[in-house]
Protein backbone atom coordinates (compact mmCIF):
# COMPACT_ATOMS: atom_id res chain seq x y z
CA UNK A 1 0.00 0.00 0.00
CA UNK A 2 1.26 3.25 -1.10
CA UNK A 3 0.47 6.29 1.16
CA UNK A 4 0.14 9.42 -0.99
CA UNK A 5 1.65 12.28 1.10
CA UNK A 6 -0.42 15.23 -0.01
CA UNK A 7 3.16 17.49 0.98
CA UNK A 8 3.47 20.66 -0.50
CA UNK A 9 7.04 21.10 -0.90
CA UNK A 10 8.14 24.85 -1.36
CA UNK A 11 9.08 25.46 -5.47
CA UNK A 12 12.72 24.75 -5.93
CA UNK A 13 14.65 28.45 -7.51
CA UNK A 14 14.16 28.17 -10.95
CA UNK A 15 17.90 27.93 -12.73
CA UNK A 16 19.70 30.57 -14.75
CA UNK A 17 19.43 34.36 -14.73
CA UNK A 18 15.84 34.24 -16.35
CA UNK A 19 14.96 32.08 -13.90
CA UNK A 20 16.03 34.46 -11.11
CA UNK A 21 14.34 37.44 -12.56
CA UNK A 22 11.08 35.78 -12.63
CA UNK A 23 11.61 34.17 -8.95
CA UNK A 24 12.12 37.89 -7.92
CA UNK A 25 9.49 38.97 -9.69
CA UNK A 26 6.78 36.50 -8.33
CA UNK A 27 7.86 37.68 -4.98
CA UNK A 28 7.78 41.13 -4.94
CA UNK A 29 3.82 40.53 -5.95
CA UNK A 30 3.83 38.40 -3.10
CA UNK A 31 4.95 41.38 -1.08
CA UNK A 32 1.96 43.62 -2.91
CA UNK A 33 -0.65 40.57 -2.48
CA UNK A 34 -0.20 40.65 1.14
CA UNK A 35 -0.35 44.59 1.43
CA UNK A 36 -3.67 43.74 0.15
CA UNK A 37 -4.68 41.38 2.92
CA UNK A 38 -3.95 42.95 5.66
CA UNK A 39 -5.27 46.19 3.54
CA UNK A 40 -8.67 43.88 3.61
CA UNK A 41 -8.54 43.14 7.34
CA UNK A 42 -7.66 46.64 8.04
CA UNK A 43 -11.56 47.57 6.64
CA UNK A 44 -13.20 44.61 7.67
CA UNK A 45 -15.28 44.42 10.85
CA UNK A 46 -13.49 43.86 13.52
CA UNK A 47 -13.82 40.77 15.60
CA UNK A 48 -13.39 40.67 19.10
CA UNK A 49 -15.84 42.15 21.66
CA UNK A 50 -15.71 45.04 24.17
CA UNK A 51 -15.66 43.55 26.95
CA UNK A 52 -17.66 45.26 30.12
CA UNK A 53 -19.52 46.85 27.50
CA UNK A 54 -20.33 44.20 25.17
CA UNK A 55 -20.78 40.48 26.13
CA UNK A 56 -20.65 37.10 24.00
CA UNK A 57 -23.56 35.93 22.65
CA UNK A 58 -24.73 32.63 24.15
CA UNK A 59 -24.88 31.28 20.20
CA UNK A 60 -20.87 32.23 20.21
CA UNK A 61 -20.57 29.59 22.97
CA UNK A 62 -20.51 26.44 21.17
CA UNK A 63 -17.42 24.48 22.39
CA UNK A 64 -16.83 26.69 25.58
CA UNK A 65 -16.18 24.64 28.30
CA UNK A 66 -17.44 25.83 31.54
CA UNK A 67 -17.37 24.51 34.71
CA UNK A 68 -20.07 20.78 34.96
CA UNK A 69 -23.58 21.66 35.03
CA UNK A 70 -25.98 18.77 36.18
CA UNK A 71 -29.02 17.92 33.34
CA UNK A 72 -32.32 17.58 34.38
CA UNK A 73 -34.51 14.70 33.33
CA UNK A 74 -36.48 15.86 30.33
CA UNK A 75 -40.02 14.93 31.71
CA UNK A 76 -38.84 16.91 35.17
CA UNK A 77 -35.93 18.88 34.55
CA UNK A 78 -35.64 19.96 38.55
CA UNK A 79 -34.24 16.83 39.24
CA UNK A 80 -30.85 15.32 37.92
CA UNK A 81 -30.87 12.57 35.38
CA UNK A 82 -27.46 11.20 37.63
CA UNK A 83 -28.25 7.18 39.21
CA UNK A 84 -25.48 7.87 41.42
CA UNK A 85 -23.15 5.54 40.43
CA UNK A 86 -20.40 7.39 41.35
CA UNK A 87 -18.37 6.99 38.30
CA UNK A 88 -17.49 11.02 37.77
CA UNK A 89 -16.27 11.28 41.42
CA UNK A 90 -14.05 8.45 41.08
CA UNK A 91 -12.74 9.01 37.76
CA UNK A 92 -11.87 12.68 38.32
CA UNK A 93 -8.35 13.10 38.86
CA UNK A 94 -8.47 16.22 40.90
CA UNK A 95 -11.12 15.18 43.40
CA UNK A 96 -12.91 18.33 42.74
CA UNK A 97 -16.66 16.13 42.83
CA UNK A 98 -18.33 15.04 45.99
CA UNK A 99 -22.07 13.47 46.07
CA UNK A 100 -24.32 12.56 49.38
CA UNK A 101 -26.97 10.37 48.47
CA UNK A 102 -30.12 9.70 50.48
CA UNK A 103 -30.77 6.51 50.73
CA UNK A 104 -34.80 5.56 51.77
CA UNK A 105 -35.02 2.71 54.64
CA UNK A 106 -35.33 -0.06 52.36
CA UNK A 107 -39.08 -2.20 53.36
CA UNK A 108 -39.12 -4.68 55.97
CA UNK A 109 -38.86 -8.04 54.80
CA UNK A 110 -42.10 -9.96 55.76
CA UNK A 111 -41.94 -12.16 58.63
CA UNK A 112 -41.78 -16.13 57.88
CA UNK A 113 -43.33 -17.92 60.62
CA UNK A 114 -41.65 -20.50 62.31
CA UNK A 115 -41.03 -24.14 61.20
CA UNK A 116 -43.25 -26.44 63.52
CA UNK A 117 -41.72 -28.47 65.91
CA UNK A 118 -41.07 -32.05 65.07
CA UNK A 119 -41.54 -31.43 61.56
CA UNK A 120 -38.26 -31.43 59.26
CA UNK A 121 -37.23 -28.14 58.69
CA UNK A 122 -38.61 -27.52 55.01
CA UNK A 123 -35.67 -26.78 52.41
CA UNK A 124 -36.92 -23.61 51.65
CA UNK A 125 -34.90 -21.48 48.93
CA UNK A 126 -32.86 -18.56 50.65
CA UNK A 127 -35.34 -15.15 51.05
CA UNK A 128 -33.41 -12.93 48.24
CA UNK A 129 -31.65 -10.63 50.30
CA UNK A 130 -33.60 -7.15 50.73
CA UNK A 131 -33.81 -4.64 48.16
CA UNK A 132 -31.83 -2.01 48.49
CA UNK A 133 -32.76 1.37 49.75
CA UNK A 134 -33.97 3.71 46.85
CA UNK A 135 -31.01 6.01 46.21
CA UNK A 136 -31.28 9.84 45.12
CA UNK A 137 -29.21 12.63 44.78
CA UNK A 138 -28.90 14.93 47.98
CA UNK A 139 -25.63 16.81 47.24
CA UNK A 140 -23.34 17.07 44.02
CA UNK A 141 -20.90 19.61 45.10
CA UNK A 142 -18.20 20.79 42.79
CA UNK A 143 -14.46 22.26 43.94
CA UNK A 144 -14.41 24.36 41.18
CA UNK A 145 -10.85 25.62 42.50
CA UNK A 146 -9.47 22.25 42.14
CA UNK A 147 -11.37 21.54 38.60
CA UNK A 148 -9.06 21.54 35.24
CA UNK A 149 -11.92 20.59 33.19
CA UNK A 150 -10.13 17.57 31.82
CA UNK A 151 -13.71 17.03 30.81
CA UNK A 152 -13.61 13.02 32.06
CA UNK A 153 -16.35 13.19 34.74
CA UNK A 154 -18.70 14.54 31.83
CA UNK A 155 -17.23 11.70 28.86
CA UNK A 156 -17.85 9.06 31.53
CA UNK A 157 -21.28 9.60 32.59
CA UNK A 158 -23.11 6.94 31.47
CA UNK A 159 -27.04 8.46 31.58
CA UNK A 160 -25.32 11.99 30.31
CA UNK A 161 -26.08 13.82 33.14
CA UNK A 162 -23.21 16.12 33.19
CA UNK A 163 -22.06 18.57 30.68
CA UNK A 164 -20.49 21.68 30.65
CA UNK A 165 -22.16 24.79 31.29
CA UNK A 166 -21.73 28.01 29.13
CA UNK A 167 -21.39 30.43 32.16
CA UNK A 168 -18.62 32.45 31.06
CA UNK A 169 -18.19 36.05 33.23
CA UNK A 170 -17.18 34.72 36.48
CA UNK A 171 -14.58 36.28 38.86
CA UNK A 172 -14.13 35.17 42.16
CA UNK A 173 -12.54 37.33 45.05
CA UNK A 174 -12.56 34.35 47.33
CA UNK A 175 -11.96 30.39 47.06
CA UNK A 176 -14.61 29.87 49.14
CA UNK A 177 -17.32 30.99 46.47
CA UNK A 178 -15.51 28.41 43.51
CA UNK A 179 -17.26 25.70 45.90
CA UNK A 180 -20.52 24.92 43.74
CA UNK A 181 -23.82 23.49 44.52
CA UNK A 182 -24.83 21.94 41.39
CA UNK A 183 -28.21 20.53 42.59
CA UNK A 184 -29.22 23.96 43.95
CA UNK A 185 -28.29 25.16 40.39
CA UNK A 186 -30.10 23.00 38.74
CA UNK A 187 -33.30 23.89 40.75
CA UNK A 188 -32.50 27.21 40.71
CA UNK A 189 -32.32 27.28 36.90
CA UNK A 190 -35.51 25.48 36.16
CA UNK A 191 -37.18 27.81 38.38
CA UNK A 192 -35.82 30.63 36.62
CA UNK A 193 -36.96 29.35 33.40
CA UNK A 194 -40.56 28.83 34.59
CA UNK B 1 2.30 80.81 9.47
CA UNK B 2 5.94 81.14 11.06
CA UNK B 3 8.17 82.46 9.25
CA UNK B 4 11.80 81.44 10.62
CA UNK B 5 13.52 83.18 8.06
CA UNK B 6 12.04 86.32 8.97
CA UNK B 7 13.87 86.50 12.42
CA UNK B 8 17.17 88.58 12.04
CA UNK B 9 18.99 87.17 14.98
CA UNK B 10 20.71 83.56 13.84
CA UNK B 11 21.13 82.47 17.59
CA UNK B 12 17.26 83.36 18.06
CA UNK B 13 16.07 81.61 15.42
CA UNK B 14 18.02 78.20 16.29
CA UNK B 15 16.92 78.11 20.02
CA UNK B 16 13.17 79.02 18.58
CA UNK B 17 13.56 76.34 16.24
CA UNK B 18 14.86 73.96 18.28
CA UNK B 19 12.30 74.21 20.62
CA UNK B 20 9.48 74.44 18.15
CA UNK B 21 11.09 70.62 16.37
CA UNK B 22 11.35 69.54 20.38
CA UNK B 23 7.39 70.03 20.52
CA UNK B 24 6.56 68.69 16.98
CA UNK B 25 8.68 65.86 17.83
CA UNK B 26 7.15 64.97 21.17
CA UNK B 27 3.65 65.63 20.11
CA UNK B 28 4.44 63.31 17.02
CA UNK B 29 5.91 60.64 18.36
CA UNK B 30 2.51 60.31 20.66
CA UNK B 31 0.71 60.50 17.66
CA UNK B 32 2.61 57.98 16.03
CA UNK B 33 2.42 55.31 18.89
CA UNK B 34 -1.37 55.95 19.17
CA UNK B 35 -1.18 55.51 15.09
CA UNK B 36 0.79 52.57 14.91
CA UNK B 37 -1.08 50.52 17.63
CA UNK B 38 -4.63 51.80 16.01
CA UNK B 39 -2.98 50.32 12.71
CA UNK B 40 -1.97 47.11 14.11
CA UNK B 41 -5.16 46.54 16.42
CA UNK B 42 -7.04 47.12 12.59
CA UNK B 43 -5.22 44.66 10.81
CA UNK B 44 -5.77 42.50 13.51
CA UNK B 45 -8.92 42.99 13.73
CA UNK B 46 -9.11 44.35 16.94
CA UNK B 47 -9.62 47.80 18.43
CA UNK B 48 -6.17 48.24 19.56
CA UNK B 49 -6.13 51.35 22.65
CA UNK B 50 -9.65 51.69 23.49
CA UNK B 51 -9.71 52.82 27.15
CA UNK B 52 -7.78 55.65 27.92
CA UNK B 53 -9.59 58.77 26.70
CA UNK B 54 -12.22 58.71 23.94
CA UNK B 55 -10.95 55.56 21.24
CA UNK B 56 -8.06 55.57 23.42
CA UNK B 57 -6.18 59.01 22.45
CA UNK B 58 -5.14 59.42 25.88
CA UNK B 59 -2.93 56.01 25.70
CA UNK B 60 0.31 57.29 24.39
CA UNK B 61 0.27 60.01 26.87
CA UNK B 62 -0.38 57.29 30.00
CA UNK B 63 2.77 55.46 28.26
CA UNK B 64 4.43 58.61 28.22
CA UNK B 65 4.48 59.23 31.69
CA UNK B 66 4.80 55.92 32.69
CA UNK B 67 8.09 55.80 31.01
CA UNK B 68 8.73 58.98 32.52
CA UNK B 69 8.24 58.03 36.02
CA UNK B 70 9.67 54.46 35.96
CA UNK B 71 13.32 53.70 37.31
CA UNK B 72 16.41 53.98 36.00
CA UNK B 73 18.32 50.57 36.03
CA UNK B 74 22.03 49.66 34.78
CA UNK B 75 22.67 46.24 35.21
CA UNK B 76 25.63 45.07 36.91
CA UNK B 77 28.94 44.87 34.94
CA UNK B 78 27.78 47.20 32.62
CA UNK B 79 29.73 49.97 31.34
CA UNK B 80 28.02 52.82 32.96
CA UNK B 81 29.62 56.03 31.12
CA UNK B 82 28.76 54.29 27.95
CA UNK B 83 25.38 52.84 28.78
CA UNK B 84 23.80 56.12 29.64
CA UNK B 85 25.43 58.07 26.55
CA UNK B 86 24.01 55.99 23.87
CA UNK B 87 20.25 56.35 24.30
CA UNK B 88 21.45 60.40 24.85
CA UNK B 89 23.68 59.98 21.89
CA UNK B 90 20.59 58.63 19.99
CA UNK B 91 18.31 61.54 20.70
CA UNK B 92 20.27 64.17 20.23
CA UNK B 93 21.41 64.39 16.34
CA UNK B 94 17.69 64.07 15.86
CA UNK B 95 17.44 67.93 16.08
CA UNK B 96 20.39 68.25 13.47
CA UNK B 97 18.73 66.06 11.07
CA UNK B 98 15.00 68.33 11.11
CA UNK B 99 17.26 71.29 11.01
CA UNK B 100 17.42 71.84 7.10
CA UNK B 101 13.90 69.85 6.36
CA UNK B 102 11.88 72.83 4.39
CA UNK B 103 7.83 71.72 5.71
CA UNK B 104 6.66 74.89 3.56
CA UNK B 105 7.72 77.55 2.21
CA UNK B 106 10.67 79.62 4.18
CA UNK B 107 9.53 77.16 7.19
CA UNK B 108 12.95 75.39 7.85
CA UNK B 109 15.33 76.05 10.42
CA UNK B 110 18.86 76.36 8.61
CA UNK B 111 19.17 77.68 5.18
CA UNK B 112 22.01 74.99 3.75
CA UNK B 113 23.27 74.60 0.28
CA UNK B 114 24.29 70.97 2.36
CA UNK B 115 20.98 70.10 3.52
CA UNK B 116 20.95 66.89 2.11
CA UNK B 117 24.20 66.26 3.18
CA UNK B 118 23.98 67.27 6.96
CA UNK B 119 20.72 65.08 7.22
CA UNK B 120 22.92 61.84 5.64
CA UNK B 121 25.98 62.72 8.08
CA UNK B 122 24.38 63.09 11.09
CA UNK B 123 21.69 60.27 10.45
CA UNK B 124 24.46 58.24 11.01
CA UNK B 125 25.30 58.92 14.64
CA UNK B 126 22.13 56.43 15.31
CA UNK B 127 24.33 53.30 14.56
CA UNK B 128 27.02 54.51 16.77
CA UNK B 129 24.35 54.52 19.77
CA UNK B 130 23.03 51.32 19.12
CA UNK B 131 26.49 49.96 18.57
CA UNK B 132 27.77 51.82 22.15
CA UNK B 133 23.85 50.78 23.79
CA UNK B 134 24.75 46.92 22.88
CA UNK B 135 28.13 46.81 23.68
CA UNK B 136 27.80 48.86 26.94
CA UNK B 137 25.31 46.93 28.40
CA UNK B 138 27.33 43.94 29.49
CA UNK B 139 24.52 41.78 27.86
CA UNK B 140 25.13 39.38 24.94
CA UNK B 141 21.66 40.18 23.21
CA UNK B 142 22.52 43.75 23.30
CA UNK B 143 25.75 43.15 21.32
CA UNK B 144 23.88 40.81 19.15
CA UNK B 145 22.00 43.49 18.31
CA UNK B 146 23.96 46.40 18.40
CA UNK B 147 26.18 43.92 16.05
CA UNK B 148 23.62 43.53 13.61
CA UNK B 149 22.42 47.05 13.91
CA UNK B 150 26.25 48.41 12.45
CA UNK B 151 25.97 45.80 10.03
CA UNK B 152 22.85 46.56 8.67
CA UNK B 153 22.87 50.25 8.45
CA UNK B 154 26.73 50.49 6.77
CA UNK B 155 25.26 48.42 4.00
CA UNK B 156 22.00 50.03 4.04
CA UNK B 157 23.67 53.54 3.69
CA UNK B 158 25.26 52.92 0.09
CA UNK B 159 21.68 52.09 -1.66
CA UNK B 160 20.44 54.86 -0.20
CA UNK B 161 23.09 57.31 -0.63
CA UNK B 162 23.22 55.79 -4.67
CA UNK B 163 19.57 56.61 -4.89
CA UNK B 164 20.25 60.04 -3.17
CA UNK B 165 22.72 61.00 -6.04
CA UNK B 166 20.39 59.89 -8.42
CA UNK B 167 17.93 62.60 -7.62
CA UNK B 168 20.70 65.08 -6.64
CA UNK B 169 22.32 64.17 -10.12
CA UNK B 170 18.93 64.94 -11.67
CA UNK B 171 18.60 68.29 -9.74
CA UNK B 172 22.40 69.44 -9.54
CA UNK B 173 22.13 70.77 -5.86
CA UNK B 174 21.64 68.98 -2.18
CA UNK B 175 19.88 72.04 -0.97
CA UNK B 176 16.65 70.86 0.08
CA UNK B 177 14.80 74.08 -0.73
CA UNK B 178 15.69 73.61 -4.17
CA UNK B 179 14.87 70.27 -4.95
CA UNK B 180 11.43 71.10 -3.95
CA UNK B 181 11.59 74.04 -6.00
CA UNK B 182 12.36 72.39 -8.97
CA UNK B 183 9.29 70.16 -8.66
CA UNK B 184 5.86 71.18 -9.74
CA UNK B 185 2.76 70.76 -7.74
CA UNK B 186 0.77 68.37 -9.79
CA UNK B 187 1.91 64.61 -9.13
CA UNK B 188 3.30 64.38 -12.95
CA UNK B 189 6.06 66.71 -12.00
CA UNK B 190 7.48 65.08 -8.81
CA UNK B 191 10.83 63.42 -9.34
CA UNK B 192 9.00 59.94 -8.51
CA UNK B 193 8.21 59.79 -12.30
CA UNK B 194 11.25 60.24 -13.41
CA UNK B 195 13.36 58.23 -10.56
CA UNK B 196 10.82 55.56 -9.87
CA UNK B 197 13.24 52.81 -8.86
CA UNK B 198 15.49 55.37 -7.23
CA UNK B 199 12.01 56.37 -4.79
CA UNK B 200 11.26 52.25 -4.17
CA UNK B 201 15.08 51.30 -2.90
CA UNK B 202 15.01 54.74 -1.21
CA UNK B 203 12.03 53.92 0.61
CA UNK B 204 12.82 50.25 1.52
CA UNK B 205 16.17 51.30 2.66
CA UNK B 206 14.99 53.81 4.77
CA UNK B 207 12.93 51.35 6.47
CA UNK B 208 16.01 49.33 6.99
CA UNK B 209 17.66 52.29 7.99
CA UNK B 210 15.45 53.01 10.80
CA UNK B 211 15.39 49.42 11.60
CA UNK B 212 11.73 49.25 11.08
CA UNK B 213 9.90 45.93 10.27
CA UNK B 214 10.45 43.52 8.28
CA UNK B 215 14.01 44.49 8.83
CA UNK B 216 14.05 44.87 12.48
CA UNK B 217 17.04 42.09 13.05
CA UNK B 218 18.59 44.52 15.45
CA UNK B 219 15.70 44.28 17.59
CA UNK B 220 14.30 40.75 16.92
CA UNK B 221 11.92 39.81 20.14
CA UNK B 222 12.29 36.45 19.14
CA UNK B 223 15.62 36.34 19.13
CA UNK B 224 17.19 38.69 21.03
CA UNK B 225 14.59 39.67 23.37
CA UNK B 226 15.07 43.73 22.48
CA UNK B 227 18.48 43.43 20.84
CA UNK B 228 20.14 46.68 21.92
CA UNK B 229 18.05 48.16 24.55
CA UNK B 230 17.10 44.93 25.98
CA UNK B 231 18.54 46.32 29.20
CA UNK B 232 17.16 49.56 29.36
CA UNK B 233 14.29 50.86 31.68
CA UNK B 234 12.31 54.42 31.96
CA UNK B 235 13.04 57.48 29.72
CA UNK B 236 16.52 55.14 28.54
CA UNK B 237 14.08 53.30 26.67
CA UNK B 238 11.87 56.10 25.94
CA UNK B 239 14.59 58.08 24.18
CA UNK B 240 15.78 54.96 21.81
CA UNK B 241 11.62 54.95 21.13
CA UNK B 242 11.79 58.43 20.41
CA UNK B 243 14.32 58.68 18.45
CA UNK B 244 13.16 55.75 16.18
CA UNK B 245 9.95 57.51 15.71
CA UNK B 246 11.30 60.59 15.29
CA UNK B 247 14.11 59.28 12.91
CA UNK B 248 10.92 57.55 11.08
CA UNK B 249 9.81 61.55 10.03
CA UNK B 250 12.82 62.24 8.94
CA UNK B 251 13.38 59.56 6.37
CA UNK B 252 9.87 60.36 5.45
CA UNK B 253 10.05 63.84 5.18
CA UNK B 254 13.43 63.56 3.06
CA UNK B 255 11.41 61.05 0.59
CA UNK B 256 8.94 63.65 0.42
CA UNK B 257 10.92 66.04 -0.04
CA UNK B 258 13.38 64.15 -2.78
CA UNK B 259 10.23 62.32 -5.16
CA UNK B 260 7.20 63.63 -3.88
CA UNK B 261 7.66 66.89 -4.30
CA UNK B 262 7.68 69.05 -0.62
CA UNK B 263 5.52 70.75 0.62
CA UNK B 264 4.15 71.49 -3.35
CA UNK B 265 0.75 70.39 -3.95
CA UNK B 266 -2.40 70.43 -6.24
CA UNK B 267 -4.68 73.59 -5.58
CA UNK B 268 -3.04 75.12 -2.34
CA UNK B 269 1.24 74.76 -1.76
CA UNK B 270 1.84 74.29 1.47
CA UNK B 271 2.64 72.67 5.00
CA UNK B 272 -0.48 70.59 4.76
CA UNK B 273 0.65 69.23 1.62
CA UNK B 274 3.98 68.16 2.99
CA UNK B 275 2.20 66.71 5.93
CA UNK B 276 -0.17 64.75 4.11
CA UNK B 277 2.52 63.17 2.07
CA UNK B 278 4.60 62.47 4.95
CA UNK B 279 1.89 60.55 6.61
CA UNK B 280 1.01 58.88 3.96
CA UNK B 281 4.66 57.18 3.61
CA UNK B 282 4.47 56.61 7.48
CA UNK B 283 1.23 55.04 7.28
CA UNK B 284 2.89 52.86 4.54
CA UNK B 285 5.78 51.78 7.01
CA UNK B 286 3.66 50.95 9.55
CA UNK B 287 1.12 49.21 6.90
CA UNK B 288 4.86 47.12 5.90
CA UNK B 289 5.32 46.46 9.36
CA UNK B 290 2.26 44.42 10.80
CA UNK B 291 2.27 42.63 7.10
CA UNK B 292 5.55 41.49 6.26
CA UNK B 293 7.37 38.21 8.92
CA UNK B 294 10.72 39.52 9.79
CA UNK B 295 13.38 38.65 7.53
CA UNK B 296 16.18 36.40 7.97
CA UNK B 297 19.66 38.11 8.58
CA UNK B 298 21.22 36.65 5.95
CA UNK B 299 18.45 37.55 3.36
CA UNK B 300 18.99 41.34 4.54
CA UNK B 301 22.18 41.54 3.54
CA UNK B 302 21.39 39.50 0.41
CA UNK B 303 19.00 41.94 -0.89
CA UNK B 304 20.77 45.05 -0.34
CA UNK B 305 24.48 43.86 -1.56
CA UNK B 306 22.61 41.65 -4.36
CA UNK B 307 20.18 43.68 -5.10
CA UNK B 308 19.74 46.87 -3.99
CA UNK B 309 23.57 48.36 -4.37
CA UNK B 310 23.60 47.14 -8.27
CA UNK B 311 19.97 48.21 -9.14
CA UNK B 312 20.89 51.44 -7.14
CA UNK B 313 24.20 51.97 -9.19
CA UNK B 314 22.69 51.01 -12.79
CA UNK B 315 20.22 53.73 -11.90
CA UNK B 316 22.93 55.84 -11.08
CA UNK B 317 24.56 54.90 -14.35
CA UNK B 318 21.31 55.48 -16.51
CA UNK B 319 20.66 59.13 -14.94
CA UNK B 320 23.84 60.26 -15.32
CA UNK B 321 24.27 59.47 -18.98
CA UNK B 322 20.87 60.86 -19.40
CA UNK B 323 21.50 64.23 -17.32
CA UNK B 324 24.66 64.03 -19.67
CA UNK B 325 22.55 63.70 -22.86
CA UNK B 326 20.10 65.99 -22.41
Amino acid sequence: MTIKANIKQTPKPEAGFLGTLRDTAKGLWSLVVGLGVTGKYFTDKQVTVHYPRQTVKPVSLTGYRGHIELVGKPKNPGTARCILCMKCMRICPSGCISIKANVEKPPKPPQTEEPKEGQAPLTKRPEPAPKKGKKSLAKFELDYSLCSLCSLCVTHCPVHSLRHSEHVYWAEMDKKNLKLDLLARLKRSVEEKS
Amino acid sequence: MMNFAAIPEPALRLVLCIVALAVFIGLNGLLLVYMERKIAGHIQRRPGPFEVGPHGVLTPVADALKLVGKQLVAPEGADKWLFWTAPILSFMPIFVLFLPIEFGPNLFGVETNLGLLLILAFAGFNVLALCLAGWGSNNKWGLLGAARAVSQSVAYEIPLLLTVLAVAFMTGTLDLGEITAMQGAWPWQWNVVTQPLAFVIFFTCAVAETNRAPFDVPEAESELTAGFHTEYSGMGFGLFFLAEYAEMIVVCSVATILFLGGWKGPFISGPWWFLVKMYALLTIMMWFRWTYPRVRFDQVLNICWKWFIPLALANLLLTAVLVKVF
